[in-house]
């Protein structure tokens, strides 16, 4: 079984993202530990890019905090090895078209694999564009993470049966960020996905506290949060550790 | 020549690079905008604005004195600059503001750089009962000031864009991040041919009215086609709407003139045939000014419309396979042809524009008598007066 479908092997996934190298390339190292110590079944490393455009403020900030503290794609893919060293939690990059096409595919997917790298989430490469990656990722064993929206309406059978890894989910319209309340129909959705395949499918965007998290693995595999891990490493800085501990402990026990 | 968009593509550039939020939004307004291109009633309500609204045809100007003063070609004004809102700005939004009407939507989103596609849109909206709102960088709505002004008392809201470097391409961004939140009723009308397909094609094929109407009217006037056809290139629009109607004319050199800033090889400048890379971005593959590892480039131009880091994807083709060329102009060019076209024929272009009269400035001396060439000027230069005051050390208030 691959490490990724492992996190989803007979119980709810808890997916947390963190953009890398913020605020700087030894805390965020730290941040990433305490996550996966607290109980993280599966991480997101952001690699940051200078215009995110399905990110919100939250995000935004975080990607310009890392990329001013002089984060590189070569930087995160250290970041991993150095995460490698001590686990075996899937890891999943999410970043932008441009930096692994401007980089090199074909490298860019080599050294990300060379790294311990198990998929890559890309929110500007659609399922018409995915022919750009998803083959040079697989050679290396890397998933290409396809995404379904609440407008994915007659799309979602066709990127469902296709999907690899595991399926992101998108709970709302609009850009990454804390939502108060989620209102599309996402049993709806779920129940397209699951009737096209057996792939496990997350949910996230606007996902914050822990009785949405709970309200969101009723529904699906697994519940992906973003910047609501990212708020608290904007407000604690150095001492993020502890209260990302605390916060991930917090939605592992609601899901 | 295939230069028609095959599934997006123009040759290997192009695409549709973006969230998966949008996609089935764009496969509709690629059905749509199939569609009505076709149908008659469509096509002629829009005849009827360009017309009787926006003013066209623009004029085709023999500037004689310039001719003169510079020697060598003959020298055609193709004046842009005269269409309702002062630049060739509304020849796109006047099609895709219609056509978001038949679409049923109720609100057009857009984002400007200059100012002068947002105060298009605003226009446009204001005549056919939609709701406005445009996203500008915030370092441009203090450069232009004036427009937002316009656009405000045209009815729209204009959104100053804090993120990023607060120019054109964040307010790309922002627009785009504002589109995946409200599709159903919106539309968002992009002011350039770049963006995801059908975008580039869509916003080509209503500013080729250019160079439909250029290519008769030369041939009205001088019984032949130009030698050189020049146009100024940020998202390249006003370009690819002259360029357009002559690429199958494989005698007519067709040049794009780009912001050089301070310089080509000065960090600050947007030249991105000259420096650019190929990569993916704002939903097209094409050329962009970026770094080694893909972060996309600051750039810099006294021209708030050319001020952007990449280029639609049917100029990077028609470069790729050296159709049209691109020269790099500097602010210090572009100021010059602003200032001498001012004086030697009483027209004050837009400093966008005055970057393709820099470059008629260099050729034209060069060229026999009997050569023609076309220049565009996409827009009037009221909007940026106080600007070149300020740049040749005048302070005068807006």
């Amino acid at each position: 079984m691959s490490r990724i479908a492992n996190a989803f092997n007979n119980k709810k996934a808890f997916i947390a993202f963190l953009t890398a190298g913020d605020p700087d390339f030894e805390s965020s190292l730290k941040n990433f530990k305490a996550v996966i110590e607290a109980g993280a079944d599966l991480i997101e490393v952001g690699i940051p890019f200078s215009d995110p455009i399905a990110e919100g403020p939250v995000i935004q900030e975080a990607d310009i905090r890392a990329l001013s503290s002089g984060m590189t794609t070569d930087k995160v893919f250290q970041l991993v090895k150095e995460l490698r060293k001590d686990y075996t939690i899937p890891i999943v990059f999410m970043t932008y078209a441009n930096p692994v096409y401007h980089y090199g595919a074909d490298k860019f997917f080599k050294n990300a694999a060379e790294a311990g790298a198990d998929g890559i989430i890309i929110p500007d490469c659609p399922y018409e564009e995915r022919s750009e990656f998803d083959e040079t990722a697989a050679k290396y064993g890397i998933d290409f993470i396809s995404m379904i929206a609440p407008t994915s309406e007659d799309r979602i059978k066709t990127i469902a049966s296709q999907a690899k890894g595991f399926i992101y989910v998108v709970s709302s319209l609009g850009v990454t960020g804390v939502r108060s309340e989620i209102t599309t129909d996402l049993d709806s959705i779920m129940k397209l996905i699951k009737e096209a395949t057996d792939t496990p499918a997350a949910i996230g965007f606007g996902i914050s506290t822990p009785e949405q998290a709970a309200n969101m693995s009723k529904k699906a595999d697994g519940v992906i949060v973003g910047s609501a891990m990212e708020r608290i490493v904007a407000k604690y800085g150095k001492d993020a550790p502890k209260e990302l501990s605390e916060y991930v402990k917090s939605m592992v026990d609601a899901i | 020549m295939e230069n028609q968009a095959n599934n997006g593509r123009f040759g290997e550039f192009g695409g549709q690079y973006i969230p998966e939020t949008l996609m089935n939004e764009i496969h509709k307004l690629e059905a749509a905008y199939e569609h009505y291109k076709n149908d008659p009633e469509f096509v002629a309500e829009l005849d009827k604005l360009n017309r009787e609204y926006a003013g066209r045809p623009s004029l085709l100007y023999y500037a004689e004195k310039m001719t003169r003063d510079l020697g060598g070609a003959k020298i055609y004004l193709k004046r842009e600059d005269l269409n309702h809102t002062g630049s060739h700005k509304i020849n796109n939004v006047l099609g895709q503001v219609l056509l978001a009407k038949k679409m049923g939507k109720t609100r057009v989103i857009a984002e400007t750089g200059a100012g002068q596609h947002g105060v298009a849109t605003a226009t446009a909206a204001a005549l056919m009962d939609m709701e406005c709102e445009i996203f500008m960088g915030e370092e441009d709505t203090i450069r232009q000031s004036l427009n937002v002004y316009r656009m405000n008392l045209l009815g729209a809201k204009v959104h100053a864009v804090k993120t990023g470097t607060k120019v054109l391409k964040d307010a790309v961004n922002e627009a785009m991040r504002e589109w995946t939140s409200r599709v159903d009723d919106t539309l968002y009308v992009l002011g350039s041919v770049m963006g995801p397909h059908p975008f580039p094609t869509i916003v080509r094929d209503f500013q080729s009215v250019i160079s439909k109407e250029s290519r008769a009217q030369i041939l009205e006037k001088e019984g032949k086609l130009p030698d050189v056809v020049i146009a100024c290139v940020g998202g390249g629009s006003n370009a690819i709407g002259s360029f357009y109607e002559y690429i199958k004319d494989e005698g007519v050199k067709l040049i794009g003139c780009e912001a050089a800033g301070l310089g080509v090889d000065n960090p600050k400048n947007a030249a991105t045939m000259a420096n650019g890379s190929m990569g993916i971005f704002h939903g097209m593959k094409s050329l962009f000014c970026q770094d080694e590892y893909g972060q996309i480039a600051p750039v810099y131009s006294i021209s708030a419309g050319l001020d952007y880091p990449g280029i639609g994807p049917e100029h990077a083709y028609l470069a790729s396979i050296g159709r049209a060329q691109y020269v790099p102009i500097t602010d210090e060019e572009a100021v010059n042809a602003f200032e001498y076209l001012s004086r030697t024929e009483g027209i004050i272009p837009a400093i966008e524009s005055s970057h393709a009269v820099a470059h008629v400035m260099k050729i034209a001396p060069e060229m026999p008598k009997d050569s023609i060439i076309i220049c565009t000027i996409s827009g009037r230069g009221d909007k940026d007066v106080a600007a070149i005051a300020r740049y040749r050390g005048v302070n005068i208030s807006d």
